[in-house]
């Protein structure tokens, strides 16, 4: 990649998702995707940083908590609806839960964050959950 | 602006000037506020000014009298009549009225400024009124310009008036103020400056928490840098940023350190990793065991330091060496097989005369150079073993209990922290990813399980029915097992008085025993399939359960071992009274024959010299050899019933008839209660026996060590999870519960045998004494002062131990009490919280949920046409606001600068104020600050 001439030019994501950082990472199709400002995951040097900015140890809460809701936002419409919990549910657990399982697991999970009661997560109800959570800003983060 | 009525009002405006001027400082903030009014409103101040009580335009009517004579007096001093020209140059657009009146404004601000000549804080305070009028007038010039140019003309003239006019004022005075005023137009324009540099400053520091895309941010960024460099080497504060540097510098530095040290802290908890792989497999219950035997590694590891320092340690280095008296010499004729193996096996012969036993210890007092107190220390160790092991366990409890209620909000977000905080992004090791795999899908499971558990509903009478059931049968088969037992014992009694006994009537108890051991567990598991209860509450139940059963082990075991120790005792007296008689003999012949008073010992090999059966040493054989044989069964169980199932199942599948693996053997489940009671039980063994044996510690610490790194292979090796993974209670404390019960009931034959049984006379610390706890008294007699045994004394008294058991009974009552009310609040608090959360929720319900944070979740979609994202509405808005601002500022300086002078005056003294805010008539379109912020104070 000649970088200097075609300051432009974007990574495409098979070649970023392999780094050893996120090679490991269920999510990282999802990661790239929603960092890149064309939803493919291609990501040119601004959004590549702009990726480690957000996963590093000294990103704030709330930050993190935006682009945790992008990540597993799977269709990009801004909800986190059943399919998308259980897409994640199934990258978390591959795919060893059974149909029931699943969808228990869905239920609760919407039932427990929807405070609005559209029976999909909005930002602010995720915001509202991941805030309490103990572990997030323990797990959400990425050393490189 | 009603100019007649200025004109009307002429004269009492400066009536009123004069009147401020000879005021004192009340009055001052009132011609403050007046010159605001005058210099933002014009024609308002002198309406404003129109309108106050009669009692107090009299008041100013006669204050004013002195001044104007003054005034009169000074007509014709250069610097009034300055101002009165400069007043006449800047007026000529006035209509003439005005200027007559302005005139006259001006002669009465001349005199006024000689006044203030006289009272410097004055003048500094109608210096800052002036200020805060000329900055509002800058203000509101654009506004009322078009409609208002006689205003602004005056405004403009009042200005240069008042600024003349003091440069006018008496030298020394004029000079002073004008150079502060510069001084604090800078300092002003400064302090606005500075707050912008700060704002960008912090736009630049928190940028990054900005949601933007890395673009916006640049040009954010760089546009906010700009303006930072542009004015922050103006206002010479560019010489932060070196320490800035290194203050961000030393924070990373901190952070790094931080995490090294936690890393470290975790690396030294010992087997996290391996406990936590066990985890990740079979859930946090089999864990549950694995951080118990931790934990009792840990709580052995000191045990075993303070037996080892203060008692074995001492006895090999300082006590007399092996062969040197009887008690440390193997007996002759067992000296011909004492090394071989299966007697040593057996713990006899060279074991059996070894440090490892309570008989090798000498009574000598005090050993070696240091005077150590060996017996003292023995018997110290002996009962700090259980004073030690019972606080450790308390207090582990305690902690756990309130680990245990720190968790309440867990039901909260149980299932949607699981799934969203749950894979570790730091993860970039395969095998480490399969391993959280696993436990996420096991945690997940657990989770379910309690899930279901919540959600079923069936037959309640049925399922109440079904339990009392199980536990009639299981009360049943425990009875049945503990009369079994019983009978047992007795008939071995009678068994041990015959010598013509079959091989089954020699080992009818233990067969018994082990066949209980045997078939009681999965019976009671069977039948606790009826309860169906939660696995959790299950594996309590079963712990329960088979913990009655193993008592009646303990039953046994200690009552053979106490008719063991009675034969020992009466035999023991018996070789006692031929020792002392053959000694008495020895001693009566070797001073008839020497005349020689002098007792000295018998010259007699010590492996040669009659001695007792050492009953102590006998009973810490018991404990060695039980323990020894626990864990050979334990490993034995596990190579076998694990092990080579595993190895059969895995291998014969593939040649057999059905399928090995999910059919019938299959693989083995860990089994979490008997491997728990297995080591309460063994732990038991260890308290009892340490007394007797030091060195049993030191052979648990091994056991419990290559029991973690064996059981933890063997359970990652050969062992599937259970079935219906179950997440352990948080708090291990049913576990600590059993052991407490194990220690205390483990606490009281030893605790009898120190205090009731005399110890042997020929072997341990103890020997010679009637009690072993002689060796406290023998103590405070010889070595402590004399008081101290007096103190001692009145200390067992009856009459100060009953109260004072008394005390901690009250006490105990107390504190229960108390904690009762702590609870019960706790639960209030708990409530409420409930309350708020669902109250929260109906809140969310009915708001809309469009904010700033939203819409910056709409800029950061992906955009498929690749156009730039469009600036966002107000973050960008702001700064240019500013910058604009900022800019101009420097020309209206002067004016722009005072506002907050004003300001913080008119906070300062805001009662004094209180005429400005009559309710006014008509009034200047432009609602300055000033006004708005003026009119504030005073109206309360």
């Amino acid at each position: 990649m000649d970088y200097t001439n075609d300051p432009e030019c974007k990574i495409p994501p098979a070649l970023i998702v392999n780094m050893p950082e996120l090679k490991e990472n269920p999510f990282r199709n999802r990661i790239v995707e929603s960092f890149s400002e064309d939803g493919q995951g291609n990501l040119s040097f601004n959004e590549f940083v702009d990726m480690f900015s957000v996963l590093s140890e000294t990103a704030p809460r709330e930050l993190k908590a935006i682009y945790a809701f992008k990540i597993y936002d799977y269709n990009v419409d801004n909800y986190l609806c059943k399919e998308d919990l259980e897409k994640t549910l199934n990258k978390l657990t591959k795919e060893e839960l059974t149909p029931e399982e699943v969808e228990l697991v869905c239920e609760k999970t919407i039932e427990e964050a929807d405070l609005d009661g559209d029976n999909k997560l909005s930002f602010a109800d995720f915001e509202n959950m991941i805030t309490r959570a103990p572990d997030f800003l323990s797990t959400f983060h990425i050393r490189i | 602006m009603p100019r007649k009525r200025d004109v009307a009002a002429m004269e009492e405006v400066g009536i009123e000037i004069d009147g401020d001027v000879s005021d004192s400082d009340d009055d001052v903030a009132k011609r403050k506020g007046n010159r605001r009014q005058a210099a933002g409103r014009g024609g308002a101040r002198a309406r404003g000014r129109g309108k106050p009580p009669a009692s107090e335009d009299e008041d100013d009517e006669d204050e004013d009298k002195a001044p104007r004579g003054r005034r009169g007096a000074n007509k014709r001093q250069p610097a009034k009549k300055r101002g009165g020209g400069d007043d006449d140059e800047d007026e000529s657009e006035d209509e003439a009225p005005k200027r007559k009146r302005g005139g006259a404004a001006n002669k009465k601000k001349g005199g006024k400024a000689q006044d203030s000549d006289e009272e410097n804080s004055d003048v500094g305070k109608g210096k800052n009124g002036k200020k805060g009028g000329g900055k509002k007038g800058g203000k509101e010039e654009p506004d009322t310009k078009g409609k208002k140019g006689d205003t602004k003309g005056k405004d403009k003239g009042k200005d240069n008036d008042k600024k003349k006019k003091k440069k006018g004022d008496s030298s020394s005075d004029s000079n002073s103020d004008s150079d502060e005023e510069e001084e604090s137009m800078s300092e002003g324009e400064m302090a606005q400056l500075m707050e912008q540099v700060e704002e960008k400053k912090k736009l630049i520091a928190t940028i990054r928490n900005k949601p933007w895309r890395m673009k916006r941010r640049l040009t954010l960024l760089k546009e906010a840098q700009e303006f930072v460099d542009k004015f922050e080497g103006a206002l010479g504060k560019g010489k932060g940023r070196k320490w800035y540097a290194y203050k961000v510098m030393m924070t990373k530095k901190w952070i790094k350190f931080q995490r090294d040290f936690e890393n470290f802290k975790t690396a030294c908890i010992p087997w996290e990793s391996r406990i936590k792989e066990v985890e990740s497999h079979f859930g946090s219950s089999v864990a549950s065991y694995f951080i118990f035997l931790r934990w009792m590694y840990g709580m052995n590891l000191v045990l075993f330091g303070f037996t080892f320092g203060l008692v074995v340690i001492p006895e090999v280095l300082m006590g007399l060496p092996y062969g040197s008296i009887p008690r440390k010499t193997v007996p002759r004729p067992e000296q011909a097989n004492a090394m071989d193996y299966s007697v040593l096996m057996d713990f006899n012969g060279y074991c059996k005369y070894s440090v490892l036993f309570y008989g090798y210890y000498n009574d000598q007092r005090t050993i070696g150079l240091l005077k150590f107190r060996l017996p003292l220390s023995y018997l110290m160790v002996g009962i700090g073993t259980f004073g030690y092991s019972l606080m450790v366990v308390i207090r582990t409890m305690a902690k756990n209990a309130d680990v245990g209620g720190g968790d309440g909000d867990e039901g909260e977000f149980t299932f949607a922290w699981k799934m969203f905080t749950s894979w570790d992004y730091l993860i970039g090791n395969a095998e480490t990813a399969d391993n959280k795999y696993a436990s996420i899908t096991t945690s997940f499971k657990e989770s379910i399980v309690d899930e279901q558990e919540n959600q079923k509903d069936e037959n309640i009478h049925l399922r109440r029915f079904l339990r009392v059931l199980a536990n009639f049968l299981i009360t049943c088969s425990l009875g049945g097992s503990g009369y079994l037992i019983y009978f047992v014992v007795k008939r071995s009694q009678e068994f041990a008085n015959r010598d013509d006994l079959s091989w089954y009537e020699k080992n009818e108890l233990e067969i018994i025993m082990s066949l209980l051991g045997l078939v009681c567990p999965p019976l009671f598991e069977t039948i606790a399939e009826l309860e169906d209860y939660h696995p959790r509450i299950a594996l309590k139940w079963q712990l329960g359960r088979i913990f009655a059963l193993f008592l009646g082990n303990l039953y046994t075991f200690l009552f053979a071992l106490f008719d063991e120790v009675n034969s020992k005792l009466e035999e023991e007296e018996s070789i006692k009274n031929a020792s002392m008689w053959a000694l008495k003999e020895y001693y009566a012949n070797y001073s008839r024959m020497l005349n020689d008073s002098e007792a000295t010992p018998p010259p007699m090999d010590p492996s040669d010299v009659i001695r007792g059966p050492c009953w102590e040493t006998a009973v810490g054989i018991e404990f060695v050899k039980l323990t020894v044989s626990d864990i050979q069964v334990s490993y034995l169980t596990i190579l076998i019933g694990d092990f080579a199932r595993a190895v059969i199942v895995r291998f014969l599948n593939y040649c057999w008839c059905w399928d090995l693996e999910a059919g019938f053997p299959s693989y083995g489940e860990f089994d979490i209660s008997g491997n728990v009671l297995g080591l309460v039980f063994n732990q038991g063994m260890i308290w009892m026996g340490a007394f007797y044996a030091p060195g049993l510690v030191g052979i648990n610490v091994l056991r419990l060590l290559s029991s973690m790194y064996y059981q933890c292979w063997a359970v990652m090796a050969t062992n599937v999870p259970h079935e219906r993974v179950f997440k352990a209670s948080k708090s291990n404390n049913f576990y600590m519960g059993l052991l407490l019960l194990i220690l205390f009931l483990s606490l009281l034959p030893v605790v009898y045998t120190i205090m009731t049984l005399p110890p042997s006379f020929d072997c341990g610390p103890f020997s010679g004494k009637a009690k072993m706890f002689d060796v406290i008294m023998e103590t405070i007699d010889l070595d402590l002062p004399a008081f101290m045994g007096t103190l001692f004394s009145y200390a067992a008294n009856p009459g100060l131990i009953i109260p004072a058991v008394l005390l901690m009974v009250l006490a105990i009552y107390y504190l229960n009490s108390v904690s009762e009310a702590y609870k019960n609040s706790n639960m209030e608090l708990k409530k409420k919280m409930q309350m708020a959360r669902d109250e929260e929720k109906n809140r969310r319900n009915n708001a809309n949920s469009t904010n700033q944070v939203m819409q910056d979740l709409e800029d950061l979609l992906p955009n498929k046409s690749l156009i730039p994202a469009a600036p966002p509405p107000e973050p960008e808005k702001r700064p240019e606001q500013e910058t604009k601002a900022a800019k101009v500022k420097p020309g209206s300086a002067g004016k722009g600068v005072n506002l907050e002078r004003d300001v913080s005056l008119a906070s300062s003294n805001p009662n004094a104020r209180g005429p400005v805010n009559r309710p006014p008539g008509p009034r200047g379109p432009g609602p300055g600050p000033g006004r708005g912020r003026g009119r504030g104070p005073p109206s309360r």
